[in-house]
């Protein structure tokens, strides 16, 4: 029976496609090394458009206005332009409002694109592009560490890992949050409280890593313009063992925290990610994995709820539950060794 | 020897939804269709495999092992036709409700006349309304072409004006959707279905066709100020829909190749079997089908051929329980609960779900927290679906269900109760019908699939209709009085076949089984006091025949709204004892 994975992996080739949102500029090459800040492709995109009615404005006929129209599409246009005038001893005029581009002139209107901003689209992790999407992007290839969690509000950053965790279960007050900690990805723990978000917001830090975040909190995380990433779960969970040794034991390198929302669809997750220095590439991590004894499985329900365990056996035919239900499941051991009995659809694997 | 009255051919019916995947086999047994086997395998649309063929094969296989017969070649290729060794199918016919929810803008004129229609057809599909536009909106239309594209809608569903009637304020909405597809990449421009003015039909060809991924024309969801008819349009809807999956889901060009033509949304094939019922019960009393899913929920209910169809993506028990939890008290969902849970345990649960939807109770902890919000959820899409009931559905008080003959439930959560008690128990609450209801439990989900099968051929979902593809659960009588708790309201007769008989008095307050098993039927006298009512008007008395069930027949007297106890511990021991009348 197929598995879904975690991955929390020490090791591995990593493969990320870093696109923009429309078509732009291309500044990164095939093959070019690239560290996580580099800009990698850049775009103008307009947020608005004016439609700006020709024909009302100068009182005429959709068919006269487009006539009287001096503007056509593709043209850029300063504040104030001249875009349609009648003719005669008392000319009318319609000027632009705003700086911007003609996309469509024509039924007696003319629409402009207006506000254009910059979009930059960054690395994001240090590595070698091994593809480039012509226009759009490019794929980034690096080996290291990489740790998915459950949630995340949307921001990417990268920066030196500094470990706050006593234990898995440790809960991040903003007293442990001082100037030293600035530009850094903290490994947090549980928040409970807001002023620590905002706390962290105002050094600033370059990322949060939590093991959990209090339900409330989740509108003001998705605001903060620094990641926070989450690797098991809302309420008070501690982090599950795997994650937490593999980043405590990774303190004082450099991580990128992409804590982009999770997309069943496209299978997008955040992530940690920790580049490594290999002399060999390292095995990619195996995304389609079938359940078996012996695999290293997290509980994704119930009371264990982010516990850590192994598989000692598999019924993939229906067994009874606690519960009363019939369903495939395993005994999974746990690190506490004790067993339990689990659907296997409270059960992805870790690897 | 019966004579077969249909041709000998066999007929897959595949059901891919969002978290399971099923194959069901029908073949003609003894001159009548019969289903036969179903499989069913975890849905491969999500990543990491994006590729529900993966599942469909799945599922397949296990029909194969389930009946020994072969239905994919060594390349796993299915077998179409059957052939001389009787491996292989005849034909193939599917359900689809995969895929994230479509993400629709609904354009109309008036924002309470045609943009209710256009709301209203827009949840008859798996989709969530992200941008509105009317003539009331008061935005510039620049901006409103700016809300369009930041909506970044899969469909665009455009309504207003009546047949004949005045075309030029729907031209100026058209205009905007024109100049909002214009300004989208390509590869984004939206499906467009325009359901308005019949008159604009041409123009709507000419403006649209080129802007949008796929335009189709339906007869005006509102003909005229005061009618309003939807159908037609949920009919295009369908069409509209299945051709937005086949660009978004791997596998759907093979999966329609297979079923030429015959391939459905599944909410939308449902509707097709529920719709058909209602007609067969008439104005008296109609048919309900509800579903509860970890991405959607989805009520259709058909009242003498009118047909109420309504998916909801935000009472699905996934990620949108976040949303449901900022919207209403964790109180709703602990109302619910039949043993000690603390709100902090319901609250993690919830969350859990958000992010693992498709997770099952593995201890009986686990399974009343998961009851308690299917309670809820088919609670609030059932509230939420009676607001657009049919004007004809047969009511006893406007704040009560409509009368129903046939309650069909499908989804895991409704349908993998660990008894029949407890999934009886959980419809009843959430659902609270009026009257004499036979509960019916889907668990292969085949309504769906007898909905699309009649397009192939109508005689099969009559045929399997009236076999046992459907868990019977029992014929319930519900009784509405504004009698005081332990007041008797009801007297009940059942005279079984064989001449005996049980007779039981009913009091407020209580819920009684009287046994009745599969395959029996019995007359049932019901005689209400003090102007109780069952479904006949206050007082009135009658005999019907009615079907045996797993549960027999069960009276539920609790009251209409059940009035729960507002003390827990008081509620939980009602709840432990409704359960064990319901058998546990």
């Amino acid at each position: 029976m197929l598995a879904p994975v975690l991955h929390i992996l020490p090791l591995t080739t990593i493969q990320r496609k870093r696109l923009l949102p429309v078509p732009g500029v291309l500044h990164a090459r095939l093959n070019q090394r690239l560290s996580a800040g580099d800009v990698v492709a850049e775009a103008r995109w307009a947020r608005e458009h004016l439609l700006i009615d020709v024909a009302r404005k100068l009182g005429v006929s959709p068919a006269t206005a487009d006539r009287l129209i001096v503007c056509k599409e593709g043209d850029e246009l300063i504040a104030n332009s001249l875009i349609a005038m009648t003719r005669g001893p008392f000319p009318r005029q319609v000027r632009a409002p705003r700086d911007g581009r003609v996309v469509v002139a024509g039924g007696g209107r003319v629409l402009l694109e207006v506000g254009e901003v910059n979009l930059v689209l960054r690395a994001g992790l240090p590595g070698q592009v091994i593809e480039v999407i012509p226009d759009r992007g490019v794929v980034i290839q690096t080996a290291g560490a990489l740790i998915q969690g459950v949630w995340g509000n949307g921001r990417i950053e990268s920066g030196v890992l500094f470990n706050l965790m006593d234990a898995p279960d440790t809960v991040l007050r903003p007293d442990r949050l001082d100037v030293s900690l600035r530009g850094m990805v903290i490994l947090g723990g549980i928040v409970h409280d807001a002023e620590t978000l905002n706390t962290a917001a105002e050094l600033p830090v370059r990322g949060l890593i939590l093991s959990s975040l209090n339900p409330p909190l989740l509108p003001l995380a998705l605001q903060m313009r620094y990641p926070i990433l989450v690797t098991d779960g809302f309420g008070h969970i501690p982090m599950n063992s795997a994650a937490y040794r593999l980043l405590s034991t990774n303190v004082k390198r450099e991580a990128s925290v992409n804590a982009e929302s999770t997309d069943r669809f496209s299978g997008a997750r955040p992530e940690v990610i920790i580049p490594l220095p290999v002399a060999i590439e390292p095995v990619p991590p195996a995304d389609v994995i079938a359940f078996a004894e012996g695999q290293q499985v997290r509980l994704r329900a119930g009371t264990r709820y982010g516990a850590i365990g192994s598989i000692v056996r598999l019924y993939e035919e229906a067994v009874s539950l606690p519960s009363g239900l019939r369903a495939p499941a395993a005994e999974v051991r746990l690190e506490t060794n004790e067993e339990l009995l689990v659907p296997l659809a409270n059960l992805e694997v870790v690897g | 020897m019966p004579i077969s009255l249909v041709e000998g051919n066999s007929l897959l019916a595949i059901d891919v939804g969002p978290s399971t995947t099923r194959a069901v086999l029908f073949d003609v047994v003894e001159g009548v269709y019969r289903f036969l086997a179903a499989g069913q395998a975890r849905s491969t649309a999500e990543a990491p495999y994006k590729d529900i063929g993966l599942g469909i094969r799945e599922a397949i296989e296990r029909v194969q092992n389930i009946t020994g017969r072969v239905l994919l070649d060594p390349q796993r290729r299915l077998i179409v036709p059957t052939q001389a060794d009787g491996s292989g199918v005849d034909a193939v016919v599917a359900t689809v409700s995969a895929g994230s929810a479509l993400r629709i803008a609904i354009v109309g004129l008036l924002a309470e006349v045609s943009l209710e229609s256009a709301r209203r057809l827009a949840e008859s599909t798996y989709g969530q309304i992200v941008e509105r536009l009317s003539l009331n909106d008061r935005r510039h239309p620049d901006e409103q072409i700016d809300a369009l594209l930041r909506a970044r809608p899969d469909l665009i569903i455009v309504t207003g004006g009546t047949d004949g009637g005045a075309s030029h304020a729907i031209q100026q909405m058209l205009d905007i959707v024109g100049l909002a597809c214009y300004l989208m990449p390509n590869e984004r421009r939206p499906a467009i279905l325009f359901a308005g003015n019949s008159s604009l039909a041409e123009n709507v060809q000419e403006l649209l066709a080129p802007l949008s991924s796929a335009l189709r024309i339906s007869p005006n969801v509102r003909p005229s100020l005061d009618t309003e008819d939807v159908s037609p349009a949920m009919h295009e809807l369908a069409h509209l829909v299945n051709l937005i999956r086949r660009k978004q889901l791997n596998g759907m060009e093979e999966l329609a190749g297979w079923t030429k033509g015959h391939l459905l949304p599944t909410a939308h094939a449902a509707g097709r079997i529920v719709r058909f019922l209602s007609r067969l019960t008439g104005a008296s009393s109609g048919v309900l089908n509800v579903g509860l899913g970890a991405s959607s929920a989805h009520v259709l209910a058909g009242f003498d051929g009118d047909l109420c169809l309504r998916v909801y993506p935000q009472y699905g028990l996934g990620e949108n329980l976040a949303t449901i939890l900022h919207q209403i008290p964790l109180d709703h969902f602990m109302r619910w609960l039949s043993l000690d849970i603390s709100e902090s345990s319901m609250r993690n649960a919830i969350y859990q779900r958000v992010l693992y939807p498709s997770i099952i109770p593995a201890t009986p902890e686990d399974r009343s927290i998961a009851q308690a919000i299917s309670r809820q959820m088919l609670y609030l899409a059932i509230q939420a679906a009676r607001r657009d009931f049919p004007e004809n559905a047969p009511v006893l008080r406007p704040d009560l269900m409509p009368r129903l003959e046939f309650l069909f439930a499908s989804g895991g959560p409704l349908t993998d109760g660990t008894t029949p008690g407890q999934n009886l128990l959980l419809l009843l609450d959430a659902i609270q019908p009026v009257g004499i209801t036979q509960v019916l439990l889907d668990r292969y989900n085949v309504l769906p699939l007898l909905g699309v099968a009649a397009s192939w051929n109508a005689i099969l979902p009559v045929h399997v209709l009236e076999s046992g593809a459907f868990q019977n659960l029992g014929t319930t009588v519900s009784v509405v009085s504004d009698a005081h708790y332990g007041t008797p309201v009801l007297r009940v007769r059942l005279r079984y076949e064989d001449g005996n008989e049980a007779r039981l008095e009913i009091r407020q307050g209580a819920l009684e089984t009287l046994p009745l098993t599969v395959g029996q039927t019995a007359r049932l006298s019901l005689q209400p006091l003090r102007r109780a009512d069952v479904g006949f008007g206050p007082g009135q008395s009658k005999t019907v025949t009615v079907n045996g069930g797993a549960l027999g027949v069960v009276i539920d007297a609790r009251g209409r709204p059940i009035p729960l106890p507002a003390d827990p511990v008081r509620r939980r021991e009602l709840f432990q004892k409704w359960l064990w009348t319901l058998g546990g």
